[in-house]
């Protein structure tokens, strides 16, 4: 893979919803095996960025392109096929269906061989801690061990690029951190885009973040540098980090 | 229940089934018999609604436009061929082909769950009153009369297949129809446990995340509503060779709706449910039909209230059920130890 081609690039993205601009002229480049963090207020267009890259969603205007692949307004299958898996916001799940099945349905896809899925399948549960509520119903489970079945859901799938929505929301702190290690641990072979409010939790696992802010990427720099920051202090931290 | 059991319990069920099927001519009079080849005929119609609407979350109000075409086709097919062995054959692809192409344009037009309850419905009554209005000799499909409202009379029966000489007696019709309907249901069987019933189930509880995994939710939804119309098809044959006979009000909403009471009695998301309520629904109507005193939609209307508000899982998961709760309470009686919160095998959120 050449140097030059980002994993992901977005030109002058814009999303109308009839008069209100959700997005607008968004460039947004991530490169390979890259981690960054989105942040910003309600409404600041996060969630309908990742709704473009996945296909839910087509672009009034502008490009999505996924290394070669000029994905805007493809539909999401083919976008998952080629690569991209996303935890959505509201946890997208399979109420009826065990945990094991919701990581079968989608390691199946990324390994060819019926053994060698069954493993791919005992080791996600591991990973995401599900093994012991592996046969469980999900519709019967709580908020914070659905959000793990779809975090494990979207690791079993194998995808190069990961886009997880607020994955520490209703997580406990033990979770939280718990959440922020497999991050790290997924960063080491792959790229990730994190959505998420809870700065302790951005901290914990940033190292390069964008602000979005009323549909437009307000500025993008380094955890640190962003958190000092007076606008970004005044649009969306001031009150949480000056208490 | 654990998986094993289960599975022991469905075959010892289908190896009854099997035996019923084959010893029942032995033991019943002719006229039983063919009520029971006729509400075989209808419990595979049931099976194929159940399929669709259980596992795939497509219901269908116009399943007996499916069922109607399959007469039509067997009809028309084994009129002019004079062997009803590729007549079966034409009586199951016709609907499947106008299956795929109206859930074409239903599923990959994006088409929501209310819209695709209306339109079924209407092709039904537009296949109605097309069959209805080909009275006349200019509606002559090679050698056969459509007949319009009076439909078709006298449709040869099932023969041993390739050999148009050897038309089957009643008995051999029910071993047909019986042992039709144990292979479409066990066919269901292994297509829900095999990778394609799988994702369908997948697609059925989120189409938003099967498609974010990479599947395509209108593929996997137009594959299970044909073969949903080929079963439909079938039923439709079997139905015709019961009665010889087919005419345009095959294509009714009253069957249509009729069904959905079947699978709504019998347990939607099974399969031995809708056959069960379809045989049961019908071995009361027939016997309605027997007294004066009260109208059969009646009855029916309210077996559907009553089954809505009261058992609204219906039957066989009602029943499977209450056995859960009850080996749950012995286990309870048994061990002091609490148990996790996951074990209670209440079934909140089951799809109704």
């Amino acid at each position: 893979m050449s140097e030059l081609v980002p994993l992901l690039q977005t030109k002058n993205l814009t999303m109308r919803f009839g008069g209100v601009v959700a997005n607008d002229d968004v460039n947004f480049t991530l490169g390979e095996m890259e981690l960054r963090c989105l942040i910003g207020p309600n409404g600041a267009g996060k969630s309908t960025f990742f709704k473009m890259l996945t296909g839910q969603l087509t672009p009034t205007s502008g490009s999505v392109t996924f290394r070669t692949h000029s994905i805007a307004g493809h539909a999401s299958h083919e976008i998952a096929r080629l690569g991209i898996g996303i935890k959505t916001q509201v946890p997208n799940v399979f109420n009826e269906i065990s945990v094991r099945e919701h990581i079968w349905l989608a390691a199946r896809r990324a390994h060819a061989t019926g053994p060698r899925i069954r493993e791919a399948v005992d080791e996600v549960l591991e990973r995401a801690r599900l093994t012991g509520i592996a046969d469980a119903i999900v519709g019967q489970l709580s908020h914070g061990q659905r959000q793990w079945v779809e975090i494990g859901t979207v690791l079993a799938a194998d995808p190069e690029l990961i886009l997880l929505d607020e994955p520490a929301a209703g997580m406990t702190d033990d979770e939280t951190g718990r959440t922020a290690e497999i991050i790290r641990e997924i960063n080491r072979t792959k790229a990730l885009i994190v959505v998420e409010h809870d700065m302790e939790f951005i901290k914990m696992i940033a190292k390069k973040v964008t602000i979005f802010h009323q549909g437009r990427i307000l500025m993008e720099d380094d955890c640190a540098a962003v958190l000092a920051d007076e606008r970004v202090r005044d649009i969306y931290l001031g009150k949480k980090v000056a208490a | 229940m654990t998986r094993n059991h289960k599975l022991i319990a469905q075959a010892l069920a289908v190896l009854v089934a099997i035996v019923v099927v084959a010893l029942a001519p032995g033991y019943l009079d002719l006229f039983t018999v063919m009520q029971l080849t006729l509400f075989a005929s209808m419990a595979v119609l049931s099976l194929s609604l159940a399929f669709i609407w259980g596992f795939g979350g497509i219901l269908s109000f116009g399943q007996s436009a499916f069922f109607g075409l399959g007469g039509y086709a067997y009809a028309v097919a084994v009129g002019n061929f004079g062997d009803s062995t590729p007549a079966i054959v034409l009586a199951i692809l016709v609907p499947a082909l106008f299956a795929g192409a109206l859930g074409y344009f239903v599923f990959y037009g994006r088409i929501s769950d209310v819209y695709l309850g209306v339109i079924t419905l209407t092709v039904t009554l537009i296949l109605f009153n097309v069959v209805n209005s080909t009275a006349g000799n200019e509606y002559t499909i090679g050698s056969v009369r459509l007949g319009g409202f009076n439909g078709i009379p006298a449709i040869q029966t099932f023969n041993m297949p390739f050999d148009p000489s050897d038309i089957l007696y009643p008995e051999h019709a029910w071993w047909v129809t019986g042992g039709l309907l144990i292979v479409v249901y066990l066919g269901l069987r292994l297509l829900i446990g095999s990778t394609f019933g799988r994702i369908a189930i997948a697609v059925r509880e989120n189409e938003t995340r099967a498609a974010l995994l990479g599947y395509d939710p209108r593929l996997v939804k137009l594959g299970v509503f044909v073969i949903g119309g080929a079963i439909a098809g079938l039923a439709g044959a079997l139905y015709v060779n019961w009665g010889a006979f087919v005419g345009p009000t095959i294509f009714s909403l009253s069957l249509s709706a009729e069904i959905i009471i079947w699978i709504t009695v019998g347990s939607l998301g099974t399969l031995v449910g809708p056959i069960l309520g379809c045989v049961l629904i019908q071995y009361l109507v027939s016997q309605i039909g027997t007294q004066q005193t009260f109208n059969s939609n009646l009855v029916l209307g309210v077996i559907l209230v009553g089954f809505v508000l009261l058992l609204p899982k219906g039957i066989v998961l009602s029943i499977q059920q209450a056995f859960e709760h009850l080996a749950y309470w012995w286990g309870q009686r048994k061990s002091t130890l609490p148990s996790s919160s996951l074990d209670v095998p209440a079934m909140e959120g089951e799809k109704g």
